[in-house]
């Protein structure tokens, strides 16, 4: 993992000394809200419908025990013993008072940890591939060119105040697990015919009011070039954005309006310019550097294969939960946020300390959070995987469900969020329920369902296969449902399938739209083949059978 | 009718108007005629200096959030509907009388 410099330490405690004055003096009336509320949403801290809400960045995912530890026991001592993962592979505390947040701050900074670059139209924190590192069909590790993006962005001068918000996702891997499409800028590592490495680049990508599938615009661009051809890019949108209208202001609408061919264009254009003085080219001994900070993965001491015991519930988790490592010997392990019934994403403070334990002891000290709300432990010897999953049971974090369609992804929606139509927490609560009783769940395989509580996207609704967005109809929640979409190399924007279902039809319109599917497939056919092969009409006709 | 609601600036918390001051219990909120609302909302308005965040004015049927917004305040009111913290406002999990 990476370790802070004295620079990094220094910036970090700085910041939060600067917060705790801003605090002071917002509660003696020196600092009025207007003047407040930008200085705490550069410092994570939101207004939501009950309470303050603190987002604490987790840089591209990755944790130690001893920060997942701090976690834990923050939300002990300043929240209401829990917090929530989010797709961002953040953490959100949903309680904190605003007089604690510069002393939360304080201890997330002993742990090298923050929550800069989580709001504000800035350069978010960078998301990844959380098997990075570990994946068997990896090009190259992305987590140093995470950080050193990370460490080029935090506090830019040039791109802290952009016309909204911007969001770099970078994976490394053969099969896109970042949803790199779906971001302002997408990168991806790839091998020229000359076996170097590059970045293939799509900028333009988004959800929210307008979604949309980034494009491509360079297929090669060499690694040392990466700071320089970022900054050309963020340079054609700051100048051209449009801030004039925030629904029209990020760079998606940029890239469209422009087309992604004069989009190009430009920015070749403005890099050329950049390249040219060389001052942004990447020293190979600094990369090496930074490279250094995440050694290869650690060897198992035996790639003898395992016996595993015959316990059925064991085999099941291992079936979902357990995925295929680059080292012989090691697997991932995914751990399920997602109880049947339960909230996406929730971890209580005794479970996110056992997790750190667990890292600790089993899985050379590392955690990673997934944008599908989950924890990874990416390197477990395949000899512990049955001391790990007992353990994860007894947290009641052992549901065999990872990558299935219980493994249902859903934002805060309006039992927490000040910007929500609909909840969305119960309605996953109830689809998990209905479907784990359904039987179907081994049957239909990969399936994604995702929920958002409004058009902010959110629960990421618009790249899921069987998407459901809450709307308000005159004070009344409802729900459209949207198939079709993917965050991955088939990346695509689900489209609304028909009027808006009230929330108690929603579980069993599901159920419908996978049974639809059992009965159209053909060998092998996954949801999203059988969807685009037969298209939308047999689903529609199911989703609205009963109505 | 309508009655004034915000948060306090220190926690965060959902607070009512009471026409002297602030309350967490929406009991003691103090109901507005529609056309004195705007007038009451300039007097609590002071308040954003040192002690509550964005007062805004909701609609009311009695004591009871009302109108388009009636599920959202509710919810303001009560809390989460479920979940982690599903919960009697103001009392932590696991202590609910
Ligand atoms: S999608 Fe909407 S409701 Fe859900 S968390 Fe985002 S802003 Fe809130």
């Amino acid at each position: 993992m990476y370790q802070y410099d004295e620079y990094d330490a220094t910036l970090v405690r700085e910041r939060v000394e600067q917060f705790r004055h801003q605090v002071d003096r917002r509660l003696t009336g020196r600092l009025t809200e207007d003047q407040f509320k930008p200085l705490r949403l550069m410092n994570g801290v939101y207004l939501q419908l009950h309470a303050y809400m603190l987002r604490v960045a987790i840089p591209y995912g990755v944790l130690s025990g001893k920060q997942m530890r701090t976690l834990g026991h923050i939300a002990r001592r300043y929240d209401r013993n829990y917090g929530h993962f989010t797709t961002r592979q953040n953490i959100q505390y949903n309680w904190p008072a605003l007089v604690d947040i510069p002393d939360i701050l304080g201890q997330l900074a002993d742990v090298e940890m923050h929550a800069i670059q989580t709001s504000g139209n800035c350069i978010r924190n960078v998301t990844s591939d959380p098997y990075a590192g570990a994946a068997a069909d990896e090009i190259e590790d992305p987590r140093p060119w995470c950080e050193i993006i990370r460490q080029w962005s935090t506090f830019h001068p040039e791109f802290s105040f952009l016309p909204r918000k911007f969001k770099i996702a970078v994976t490394g891997a053969a099969e896109d697990r970042a949803a790199i499409r779906a971001h302002d800028i997408g990168l991806k590592v790839v091998k020229n015919d000359a076996g170097e490495t590059g970045f293939a680049v799509f900028p333009g990508g988004g959800q929210g009011r307008t979604p949309r599938i980034a494009p491509l615009i360079r297929e090669f661009l060499p690694v040392q070039e990466l700071l320089a051809y970022l900054t050309a890019i963020l340079r054609v949108y700051n100048l051209h954005g449009r801030r004039d209208n925030m629904y029209k202001a990020r760079i998606k609408i940029l890239v469209e309006s422009l087309g992604a061919d004069e989009f190009r264009r430009q920015v070749e254009e403005e890099y050329e310019k950049i390249a040219a003085d060389g001052s942004l080219a990447l020293p190979d001994e600094e990369i090496e550097r930074i490279r250094g900070f995440f050694p290869p993965p650690p060897q198992a001491e035996s790639a003898e294969p395992v016996q595993f015991s015959d316990d059925a519930d064991f085999a099941l988790w291992r079936k979902h939960n357990v995925r295929p490592h680059k080292v012989a010997g090691l697997k991932s392990v995914v751990i399920s946020l997602k109880p049947i019934g339960g909230t996406p994403g929730d971890a209580t403070s005794e479970q996110m300390e056992a997790v750190a334990d667990l890292a600790e002891q089993y899985g050379f000290d590392e955690v990673r959070v997934t944008m599908e709300q989950n924890l990874i432990l990416p390197h477990v010897r395949e000899a512990d995987l049955e001391a790990v999953w007992r353990a994860l049971a007894d947290i009641g974090f052992a549901t065999p469900n990872a990558y299935t369609a219980t493994d249902i992804v859903a934002c805060p929606g309006l039992d927490y969020c000040s910007l929500a139509n609909a909840r969305s927490i119960p309605i996953s609560q109830e689809i998990s329920t209905r479907l784990d009783k359904s039987g179907l769940i081994e049957d239909v395989g990969d399936v994604t369902i995702k929920i958002s509580g409004c058009i902010n996207a959110c629960g990421h609704h618009h790249i899921a296969h069987i998407g459901v967005l809450g709307v308000d109809k005159k004070g009344e929640e409802f729900y459209q449902i949207t198939l079709g979409g993917s965050h991955s190399d088939d990346a695509d924007i689900g489209s609304i399938v028909g009027k808006g279902l009230p929330g108690e039809d929603v579980p069993a319109a599901i159920e419908r739209i996978l049974r639809a599917y059992l009965a159209t497939r053909s060998d092998g056919e996954r949801f999203l083949d059988t969807l685009r092969r037969v298209g939308e009409e047999p689903f529609k006709e199911a989703i609205y059978e009963a109505a | 009718m309508k009655m004034i609601s915000s948060n306090k600036l220190t926690d965060g918390r959902v607070i009512f108007w009471t026409g002297a001051g602030w309350s967490a219990d929406m009991k003691d909120g103090k109901v507005l005629e529609d056309d004195a609302a705007d007038a009451e909302l300039e007097a609590a308005l002071k308040d954003e200096a040192t002690e509550v965040v964005g007062p805004y004015l909701i609609a009311v049927d009695g004591h009871d959030p009302a109108g388009r917004e009636r599920l959202r305040e509710t919810i303001r009111l009560t809390g989460p509907t479920t979940g982690s913290t599903k919960y009697v406002h103001g009392i932590k999990p696991g202590t609910e009388a």
